[in-house]
This record gives C-alpha cells, structure tokens and sequence, in this order.
C-alpha cells in the first residue's frame, strides 16, 4: 500500500514557497508514492493546481483534508500550534522545525506521536547527505537575493561604465561571512559588475573567494577560526579588535555591504556598528543576512527596510520566499533526495533507517519519542594515509618512455652473472658461423631497443601492423628453399619441400602485402 | 642473376630502411614516410633473394604465383578491414608468420641439401636452431589464432584456468626439453621427426593454453608478447638459415613487441610474468582480494543523468576531457565523438583527449580509433601529458572505460590494481561515465569512481547515448 504525501499550503505569514514543485511531484510518484497537494499551495510561487495534477498529483480542498489524508508531510516552515494538532499518530512530518529554537513545538509533536525529520538536523559534515542539505540550497538563494535586495536599493550602477554621458565607476562591495550565502552573494554581485571584497574568519575560504573573481580581505591577526562543521567560532578579543578595524576601514571605502556572519547557537556577531554605518557614503546599502539571529549591524531591523545616517539597512529575513519559484524548486529536490534515502525498495513506503547518520540526524522524533539531539557522528574516516607512497611510487616509475630508476646493485649482479655464463656457455660450445651471426643478432636487439623506446604511444597500433608487415622478411627463407641451385641429391624430397615452401611463401605474403597496407591506411587517418 | 655480395648489399640496404621504418614512427609527420621505408626495404630483400644466387629461374613462376595469392588476400583484408577490429587483424597476422616459421622450418629439416653436409658441432647447432624456430613459430601461431578467437568474440574473452596451469606448463616445458635431446641424438630424419612432431603439438598446445588462460583487460600484453614472438621466430628462422637480414629484422621486431608488451605491463602496474601466467581479470568470482574490498566499499551512490543534462554540462564547460576505453569501440561511437568534439570546438570548448596506455585491445588501439574518425592528433594525449589537466578540467567524460579510471588504483593499497597508474579523472569538476551498467571491469574491481559526488552516470550504449547528446548539443 503506497504512502500518501501530502504538501500543504504554508500558512507562515508572506511565506510563498511551497514544499513540493510539480516536478518532483512526478517523481515522487516514479518512487511508488502518491501525493496529494492542497488547493492554491503552489499559487504563491507560480505552481497552479493545474500543473500539479498534471504531474500525477491529487488536488484536496482544505488543509484538515490534507493532513487527514497524508502518511506523510511535506513542509516548508515548522508547522504551527494549529497545524501539529492535526497530526495523528504514526504520521512523519519533513520540515523545517528548528528543534534548539522550537522546544515548545518539539513537545506538541511528540505528544502527537509522530515522527519528525527536521530538514535543518541534516548532518551535513557527511558528504552524501549534500543533495539533501536544504540549508545550502536556501543559503544560496538568500545569497543571490541579497544581492539583487541591494542593487533595488542602491542608486547606482553596479558595473562601471564608460558612456558618452561620462565615467561610471564600478560599485564597491564588501561580503562579510563567505559561507555558502556569502558564496553565493559574492558570484552573483561579480556577475552584476561590482568589484567584491570578502572576509571570512575561516582562512581556508580565501581561495574559493578568489575563484569566484572577489577579493580577500585578511584581518592582520593571527588566529584560526575554524569551528566545528564547517561553521565559524567565535574569536579572541586581540583578534575582534584588528577585525573592526578592518570592518571600519572597509565600510569608509564601499557602497554596499552584505553580512552573511552567524556562529551556531549564539547570537549574530555585531560586525558592523552604528559609528561604522554613519561613516558610509550617503546611499549606500547594507543588507543584513543575520537579521533573524540579532543582525551584524547594531542598526539593523529584522524584516525592515530602514534608512539611517542616509544608508538602507536591509533587514529582510524572508529572502528565499521572495525567490520562491526557485526556493520551492530547489527545496523540493533536497526532500526527493531525502524520499529517495527514505525509500530505497522504491514501493512508496519510507523507512526510517535510525543506523543511517543522515537519517539518525535528520530524525528529531520518532514515533512520539524525542530524538534530538543526534549522538555525536563518527567522525569521518581517517584518510588512507598508506595509500600516498604507493600511488607515488606508481607514478614514477609509470612515466614511460623515461628510464626508469637504475635496478639495484644486487640484480643487476645477477642479471650480470647470468648473462656473462650464458656468452661463456655459447662462446665455448657454438660453432664459428654461429658465431658470427649471434654478433649480429645481439647488436640488432640493442638497436631496436633503443629506436623503439622513440616511438610514440599514439603509434603504438601502426607500429604493431608495420613490424607485423616487416617480420614477413620470414618470406625469404622460404624463398630460398623453392629453387635452390644445387644439384639434385639422390633423396631430396623436392616435392615436400617446394609444397611446404610456397605455403610458406603465400601466407607470409598476405602479412608482407596486407601489413603494410594497412598501415599506411592507419598513418593517412592521422592528421592534425 | 647477381652475386652473391651484391644481394649481401641489397640485404645491408634493407636494414637499414626497416630500422628508419620503425624510427620513422617516433612522430605522425615522418610515419608515413617510415611506412614507405618499410616497403621498399622489403622489396629489396625480396628482389635481393629472388634474383640472387639461393634462387633458380624455375621457382620464379612458383614463388611468383604464391606471392601473388598471398597479396591479394592481405591486400583485400587491409582494405576492408574495420579499425575497431585490428587489434584480430593484427594477431591473425601473427599467427601467419608463426605457422611460416613452423613450414620453414620442416622443410629445412627434410632437405638433404641443406643440413646433409654438416657435420659434429655444427649439425647440433643447425638442429637446435631448427627446433627453436619450429617451437617459437608453433606457439606464435597457435597463440595468435587463440588470440584472434578472443579478440573477435568467437571465444569467450574470460580466462580459461585449468587446475595445475603452471604444472602443466611445466611438464610441457620438460618434455619439450626431453624430446630435444632425442631430436638432436637422432642418427636419421626419420628418427628425427618423430620428436619434432611431438614438440610441435605440444608447442601448439602450448601456445593455446597460454593465451586461454589470459583475461580480456590483458589482451594488449598478449598481442604485443605474440608481436614479439612472430619476431624471435623470423630471428630464429634466420639463424637456421644463417640470413643476418633475417636475424637482424627479426630481433628489431622482437624487441619492439617485447617493449610493447613492458609498457603494457607497466601501465597495468603487473608483473610480465603474472599476467603470463594468466588468471587476472576473472570478472566474475571472488576478486584478487575480497578481504580489502569489502573493507573499502565505496560508499555514497551513483548519480545517473541524462543525455540532454549531459550536453548541458558540455555546452557550459570550457575545459573537456574525453576518455575514451574498450566500450567506444565496441559501440562504434568513435564518429558520434568526433562530432561532439567537433561541435564543442566550434564554440571555443577546449576538448581534449587523454589516453591510457592500455585502453582498448592493443597498445595505440583508442589513438587508431579516433584517427580514423578525423580527430586531429594533437588534441589526443597520453596519461602521463593531461594527469594534470584534470583539477582545471570542467567536464571529464569517460567512454566505455573502468579500470582506467578507477581511483581505488591510488587510494587502496588492497585493491586488485592498486599502484596502476590510472586517468584521475575524479579530478575534474564533473565526470560523467558512460557504461551500460553498473558491472564492474575486466579486473572485476568495484569502481568508487561511479559513487563519487562529482561524478554522474550516463547509462546506456555509449553509440546511442553519444547520438543523443549530440542530438542535444545541436538543438
């Protein structure tokens, strides 16, 4: 019997985005689900009700309707006190829940025994569970929106210009926090034309600024911050100081700044002061990602527009819910993903894997029973150190066409010795014409040796076909044998020897004619 | 009729242009020129023996008709030969040379002319070179038609693993010991030949067993190592003769191969020995390690795409690598590809290829395939010149490859090809491996590649999905 899921409208006050595009309705529905979609829940980011049920989806009127038909839950915000008591037992939820911010909410769930996958739990240290890290993707939407949030507000260019109306220059910005939003604000404000500057506490960052085209500010301060999961810590006083310097010189200097800085469970590091803010140019923006933790700026007014000192602050915490087509698109994919782990036998029942880390993270209660927070992850697995010098050691001697590294003194000995017995025993028992062909036959072997080591591997074909086509010189010794002019011996068995030796003669020369034909067709094909 | 000396000259003269011929093949501009050394050098010996002082008039209508039935068949194979299928044609070819050293050296055996005057040391002598040329000429031949077999699918490509191989290789090597010190000892030809028939079939079987018990990943080794072979018993021939044209050309050929088949074994980080030995690339079974392998099971999962994402990644890419293995010839998709690279070119894509030493079925195999479809050679590289490439490399598409590009060859010291060095197209920002299915290689190695995050799959007939992109590239 496969499970229903069921996405509701969200009813979070201006949240446009929806859990499930059609899109992945469909797929959802490949994986043995069913899905059923409240009325109007995709009206807000452009799904009609049409599309849905053209993607395999059932339409319901009412969200009482939905939550009674659904196994399962698709939300975008944690639910409300009115939605988690529509719950029934048995029922899971797969949301954003925030279970540190929420406990209130935590305990109503419980009580309704269900089972939560919190989206927001989602280990994201282990590097299978990214395409379902819903945090990154919604990060990223933020980030851009900051940007295009910023260039409404800021009343100029963000690409410089030469124009016949005079010099435009360039708009200057300053990212503060290059995590995945600070990443992501950073490329889209390149893209625009701006000139990006960029901080981040984590000094590892620096490279994956520069290869978006920002710059990196360093504070002149010696310490690592580096948390835990890939977050920020929160720093030394010595250090804080060098870095308000830093944050004071660069607001004197930019026209926009966006802040992206936040430090797991604790409040938003105030980067940006009201003395900073007074000395920007009149008209500049700030756009503060940090808003719903505090803000990065002392000024800033969560889900505000204000304008102080001439500068608008921007204190929007609902940016991915004004990109919401892309967010619901984006979002929805993570929760497939998470069907998909949920779901392996793909019959349209899910499998709540607690020896699974992604889904022992994710799983915030499980039937009724508090589950948050997860036991601490494995940590991840040593690198294969031993691996190194073996691969190493491949590469060099896999270098062809090089010499390798000289044998040891042992082996060759060896090989020395070998050899020098072998001459011994030839030189003492071989006849004299032998001899002379030996000679003749060790020098050749030496000459081909070093002619073909020149050789290159492209040609490795050709050289196989025209060495093929050049030992039918075998020929000759059958030539030899068809008319020798020497007079007939008394038991020469002629016949014998003429039939063995044209044979002979025949299939060499399919090798001689046909090898060296083939060969000159493969050279023509290779051509620059 | 000329002198002797004069057609001693002309043999001077033709090994000379057989070794500018192989040197000529250092580069693609002067190959073709080395081609032609080859032909001529070979004329020059023939024409040389033809009308030199070894040979009478009345063999001239013989020889004339032999040669000309022999030219035209290899003439016609050569035409219409397909260049997917040369790795058979080459080793059907080998098996020729082989079976001409074996009928040479019987008929030098049964003619009174030729070993009835010698006599004490210099008749051992003659005798050995015979047996020698006979035993290298009956495994040549044998091996090579095995090899054939293989290498066109009429036999099965899984290595045939008879219990007690190597004892059996070795009683074969001891009697064919044994029966040449009978074949040497015998007072008559007629005592001799018992011996000598035996050795062959032995050889013979020799040669067969030998190349069954080799799997389908070793297959360039093998035809490189018969390259060799076909020239040890051209050498051999040559010594039985007492020819130094002969001696000479077969030792240059026979180092060539036995080069070929040590670069093979290198870029397959084996011993010549062992893949001799056969039993590598089982396929199915136990793997060479199963303890290591399940210690390291790949984890994370495969990521399948489409033909038309495919195509997305391409178009938007800047640096490509395509990695072209066995699978793209079998497929035929050599001309699809040409046709992506071509396309791709066009807009300002820098496509590349990168080739491992043992991609296909014999060395150069993939470097033939893509020459044929007009790619131009110098965006074809080796291994060892785009290795680096790959972390700036956008899009690294893998064709029909596995074990080349299988990363556990770096990072695990249990896997089966630990320490090959391989293509590390894991590298680039995205791989994409086409395949048919998630079977793992000729070395029956998992392939952690395929569950890589970066990586996607593109399931399906390499010739069909190609067309496919393509088709969306264009659209």
């Amino acid at each position: 019997m496969p499970q229903v899921i069921g996405v509701p409208r969200e009813t979070a006050p201006g949240e446009k985005r929806v859990a499930t595009v059609p899109e992945v309705v469909a797929k959802l529905v490949k994986l043995g689900f069913k899905v059923a979609v409240e009325s109007g829940a995709g009206d807000a980011a452009n799904f009609s009700d049409e599309t849905y049920r053209a993607a395999g989806a059932q339409v319901v009127q009412g969200a009482a309707r939905l939550w009674a038909e659904a196994d399962i839950v698709f939300k975008v915000r944690a639910p409300s006190a009115e939605e988690a008591a529509l719950m029934r037992e048995g029922q899971s939820l797969v949301s954003f829940i925030w279970p540190a911010q929420n406990p209130q909410l935590m305990q109503q769930l419980a009580a309704r025994k269900v089972t939560v996958l919190a989206i927001d739990s989602l280990p994201r240290m282990l590097s299978r569970a990214q395409k379902m890290d819903a945090l990154t993707s919604m990060a990223g939407v933020t980030g851009y929106r900051a940007v295009i949030e910023a260039a409404n507000a800021f009343g100029r260019f963000f690409n410089g210009q030469i124009t016949a109306a005079g010099k435009i220059p360039p708009a200057k910005i300053f990212i503060a926090g290059a995590g995945v939003a600070g990443l992501a604000a950073i490329g889209t404000a390149v893209g625009l034309g701006a000139i990006v500057r960029a901080n981040d506490t984590r000094a590892e960052v620096a490279d994956q600024v520069v290869s978006l085209g920002g710059e990196f500010v360093k504070v002149d301060y010696a310490e690592e911050g580096a948390g835990g999961g890939g977050y920020a810590k929160v720093m030394s006083e010595g250090f804080q100081q060098a870095q308000r310097e830093m944050y004071a010189r660069q607001a004197r200097e930019v026209d926009v700044i966006i802040t992206t800085a936040l430090i797991p469970g604790k409040p938003a590091p105030r980067l940006i002061t009201a003395d900073m803010v007074k000395s920007m140019k009149p008209g500049s923006v700030i756009v503060d990602l940090a808003a719903e933790q505090g803000g990065n700026c002392e000024l800033t007014e969560p889900n505000q527009v204000v304008v102080k000192h001439g500068v608008t602050i921007i204190g929007y915490t609902d940016l991915p819910s004004r990109l919401a087509k892309q967010s619901s698109t984006l979002y929805s994919t993570n929760l497939f993903r998470l069907s998909e782990e949920l779901c392996k036998t793909k019959d349209g029942v899910i499998n709540v894997n607690m020896d699974d880390d992604a889904i022992r993270g994710l799983t915030v209660i499980k039937d009724g029973a508090i589950t948050w927070p997860p036991p601490a992850p494995k940590p991840p697995a040593a690198p294969p150190s031993a691996a190194r010098p073996a691969a190493v050691q491949a590469k060099a001697s896999g270098a062809h066409g090089k010499s390798s590294a000289p044998a040891s003194a042992k082996a060759t000995a060896i090989t020395f010795a070998v050899a020098a017995l072998a001459f011994w025993f030839i030189g003492a028992n071989a006849p004299a014409a032998f001899i002379g062909h030996f000679t003749v036959f060790v020098l050749a072997c030496f000459v081909g040796y070093m002619v073909i080591w020149n050789v290159t591997p492209a040609l490795h074909t050709p050289l196989m076909s025209v060495t093929n086509a050049i030992s039918s010189i075998i020929a000759i010794g059958a030539l030899v044998q068809v008319a020798p002019p020497m007079v007939e011996t008394a038991n020469r068995p002629t016949a014998w020897i003429v039939g063995l030796a044209l044979v002979s003669i025949a299939l060499v020369a399919i090798n001689m004619f046909g090898g060296f034909a083939v060969t000159q067709r493969m050279l023509q094909m290779f051509r620059k | 009729m000329m002198p002797a000396t004069l057609s001693t000259v002309a043999y001077v003269g033709a090994t000379i242009l057989f070794i500018l011929s192989l040197g000529g093949l250092s580069n693609p501009e002067s190959s073709r020129r080395g081609n032609l050394y080859g032909m001529v050098g070979m004329a020059i010996a023939v024409l040389a023996t033809v009308f030199g002082p070894n040979v009478t008039t009345a063999g001239l209508p013989w020889i004339l008709g032999a040669m000309v039935i022999g030219a035209a068949i290899g003439l016609f194979a050569a035409r219409f030969v397909k260049m997917t299928q040369m790795p058979e044609l080459v080793a059907l070819m080998h098996s020729l040379v082989g079976l001409a050293a074996v009928l040479i050296g019987y008929a030098n055996y049964i003619d009174p002319a030729a070993t009835g005057h010698l006599q004490g040391a210099e008749k051992t002598n003659h005798e050995i070179e015979i047996y020698i040329g006979v035993l290298i000429g009956a495994v040549t031949f044998s091996g090579s038609v095995i090899a054939f077999g293989k290498l066109s699918g009429k036999i099965g490509g899984a290595p045939l693993l008879l219990p007690a191989r190597h004892w059996l290789n070795l009683t074969g090597l001891l009697a064919v010991l044994w029966f040449a010190r009978e074949f040497v000892h015998a007072t008559s030809m007629q005592q001799g030949m018992t011996p000598l028939i035996v050795m062959t079939v032995i050889a013979l079987l020799f040669g067969i067993h030998m190349v069954m018990a080799i799997g389908g990943a070793d297959m360039p080794v093998v035809v490189s190592m018969l390259n060799s072979y076909s020239g040890w018993a051209a050498a051999a021939t040559g010594f039985l003769l007492g020819n130094d044209l002969l001696i000479v050309t077969g030792a240059l050929v026979g180092s060539s191969g036995a080069i070929l088949s040590y670069i093979m074994c290198k870029a397959m980080n084996r011993h010549f020995v062992s893949v001799i030995a056969g039993g590598f690339g089982t396929g199915g079974g136990a793997p060479a390690s199963s303890g290591g392998a399940t210690a390291t099971a790949p984890a994370g999962e495969v990521v399948p795409i489409l033909a038309a994402e495919t195509a997305e990644l391409l178009r938007e890419a800047k640096n490509v690598i395509i990695v072209p293995g066995y699978g793209m010839a079998v497929a035929q998709a050599q001309h699809t590809v040409y046709e992506i690279t071509k396309h791709l070119r066009e807009k300002g894509v820098n496509v590349r290829f990168g080739i491992h030493p043992v991609a296909g079925r014999m060395p150069g195999h993939m470097n033939v395939l893509l020459a044929e479809a007009r790619v131009p050679y110098d965006i074809v590289m080796e291994m060892d010149e785009i290795n680096e490439d790959f972390p700036d490399t956008d899009v690294a598409m893998v064709i029909g490859a596995n074990d080349i590009v299988n990363p556990a060859a770096q990072d695990d010291p249990a896997s089966p090809i630990a320490g090959m060095p391989v293509l590390e197209v894991w590298k680039a920002k995205t791989s994409i491996v086409m395949k048919r299915s998630m079977a793992s290689g000729y070395a029956g190695v998992d392939n952690p590649l395929f569950y890589k995050d970066n990586n996607r799959m593109l399931f399906g007939d390499a010739k069909k999905m190609l067309d496919e992109v393509l088709a969306a590239l264009k659209a």
